[in-house]
């Protein structure tokens, strides 16, 4: 599993001020605990500057990749900010996210393709928010034969199959884990990504709901995942699912992140 | 006061079969559907929506809630006369340009719909002109507008500002919301209110047009 640790997120009360008041430190720190807790890409997103986001997101770049060696996941819809923050990026970054909204998709394309990177494919259609797996699976073939005309190979590209509340519709999770695997079977080479805690909005034990969804989504498939990496409990399902799924050899990875305290049960 | 504990709780439990037989029943003891509505209908769906914004019920519960009311109001339209007011205020709704999120503007709807209001609903992408001309036509007291990304927040500027332009600014009141909208954004843009929920926007709505909760 590819893990995308997701805390640099201006959302947050403490990373907002850290990046308002440009604390390099705070960041940093920031960073490489989730890089210690096993994160492969450290996403940063500064979208609540909105007027200010390019500038903070650059910062950000600059700053993260400083404390740590892991490649970013450049995390906005909006284009300018991404083009701005690739070209400071050094390694290849993951650009979260393209969608078939088409003014998304026309500007971003050339700031794909202008240099090595992985791409996250959101499964947002140019008019509406998908819902069955077939509105999904539809909308995910789509951006993947454009990404793959365009160049990009099948292996760096990360379909999203959009989480949506099951509070609102209870059907959401089974369409969103029917994407994932006939994306996967349709596209062998391809990755599956979601974030978890769309799935439990509206409902209580998120965090619970946000786990259970997750050893899910790993059995149909998902390849990558965005989430807290400093969070034990959910470390802990995902390495012990790896681990169901046969993907542990000798169990290492599940014992060793049990002896060094990574995960709590 | 009649007395609706009853049909209440059915619409609390979002017992659909209880509340219809519970409103029937009502309409057969010759009770007005105006007072069904206000005093039954609307007056739970405002606990509803309270409790929810407490963190005391969930989505599910209160859509259950929503819908179970939607299916008793049904029952009323034929008895309600010429002349009756039934809606508390007009609102217009929808996603702002550049957005395709609908949960939170359908909620939102929802409970106001519960709550009394005759909701237009514009649906998602809606551009600054599409407010404006719907604005002209349906003369709403209250826009509301949502948006789910930092990025499409600005269009909630741009269609106050182009309500400005046309001059239907000061004849409708605007209330926003969404995931990354905040009640200083709110204010920033000149919006009237900001709801953090679905049941705080219908606080949010009736201090707008001045409904105090007393009078119902």
């Amino acid at each position: 599993m590819v893990i995308v640790g997701e805390k640099i997120n201006t959302s947050r009360k403490n990373v907002e001020d850290a990046v308002r008041r440009r604390d390099a430190a705070a960041i940093a720190a920031m960073a490489r605990e989730q890089a210690e807790a096993g994160a492969h890409y450290i996403d940063i997103n500064a979208g609540t500057f909105v007027d200010e986001e390019v500038d903070c997101l650059c910062w950000l770049t600059e700053t993260v990749q400083q404390a740590m060696p892991l490649p970013l996941s450049l995390d906005s819809p909006n284009p300018v900010a991404l083009a701005e923050a690739m070209k400071l990026h050094r390694g290849e970054p993951m650009v979260n996210s393209i969608s078939l909204e088409q003014e998304r998709l026309d500007s971003l394309l050339p700031v794909i393709t202008s240099q090595p990177c992985s791409v996250v494919a959101l499964c947002m259609a140019r008019t509406s928010m998908p819902v069955t797996t077939e509105e999904r699976v539809q909308v995910g073939s789509e951006l993947v034969e454009t990404l793959t005309a365009e160049g990009v190979p099948r292996e760096k590209i990360y379909v999203d199959p959009l989480i949506q509340p099951v509070s609102v519709n209870t059907d959401m999770g089974v369409a969103a884990l029917g994407a994932i695997r006939r994306i996967m079977e349709d596209f062998p080479g391809v990755n599956a990504i979601c974030g978890l805690s769309n799935i439990s909005f509206g409902l209580p034990e998120r965090r619970l709901i946000n786990r259970s969804f997750l050893a899910l989504c790993m059995a149909y498939g998902l390849s990558a995942v965005i989430l807290d990496p400093t969070d034990r409990q959910l470390m802990a399902t995902l390495l012990s699912v790896e681990l169901l799924l046969g993907r542990d050899e000798y169990c290492g990875n599940f014992i060793d992140a049990y002896q060094s305290g990574r995960i709590a049960g | 006061m009649n007395d609706f504990k009853a049909l209440s709780e059915a619409i609390s439990k979002g017992d659909i079969n209880k509340a219809v037989a519970e409103t029937k029943s009502a309409l057969e003891a010759g009770i007005s559907a105006q007072d069904i509505l206000n005093q039954g209908l609307i007056a739970t769906m405002n606990e509803v929506g309270d409790r929810y914004s407490k963190g005391l019920i969930f989505v599910p519960q209160m859509l259950r809630s929503a819908k179970t009311m939607q299916e008793c109001t049904k029952l009323l339209k034929p008895y309600f006369q010429e002349g009756d007011v039934v809606s508390k205020g007009q609102v217009l709704m929808g996603t702002v340009r550049g957005d395709l999120h609908d949960i939170g503007k359908n909620l939102v709807s929802m409970m106001l719909e519960g709550a009394g209001f005759t909701i237009t609903d514009l649906g998602v992408d809606v551009a600054p002109e599409i407010f404006v001309e719907k604005v002209r036509e349906v003369e709403p007291d209250i826009v509301g507008m949502s948006a789910l990304l930092s990025t499409t927040m600005p269009a909630m500027a741009d269609t106050i500002e182009a309500l400005q332009k046309a001059g239907l600014r000061k004849k409708v009141k605007i209330m926003i919301g969404g995931a990354p909208v905040t009640e200083r954004y709110a204010q920033k843009i000149g919006a009237d209110a900001y709801g953090s929920d679905a049941g705080s926007a219908v606080t949010r709505a009736k201090e707008l047009l001045g409904i105090d909760r007393s009078e119902e």
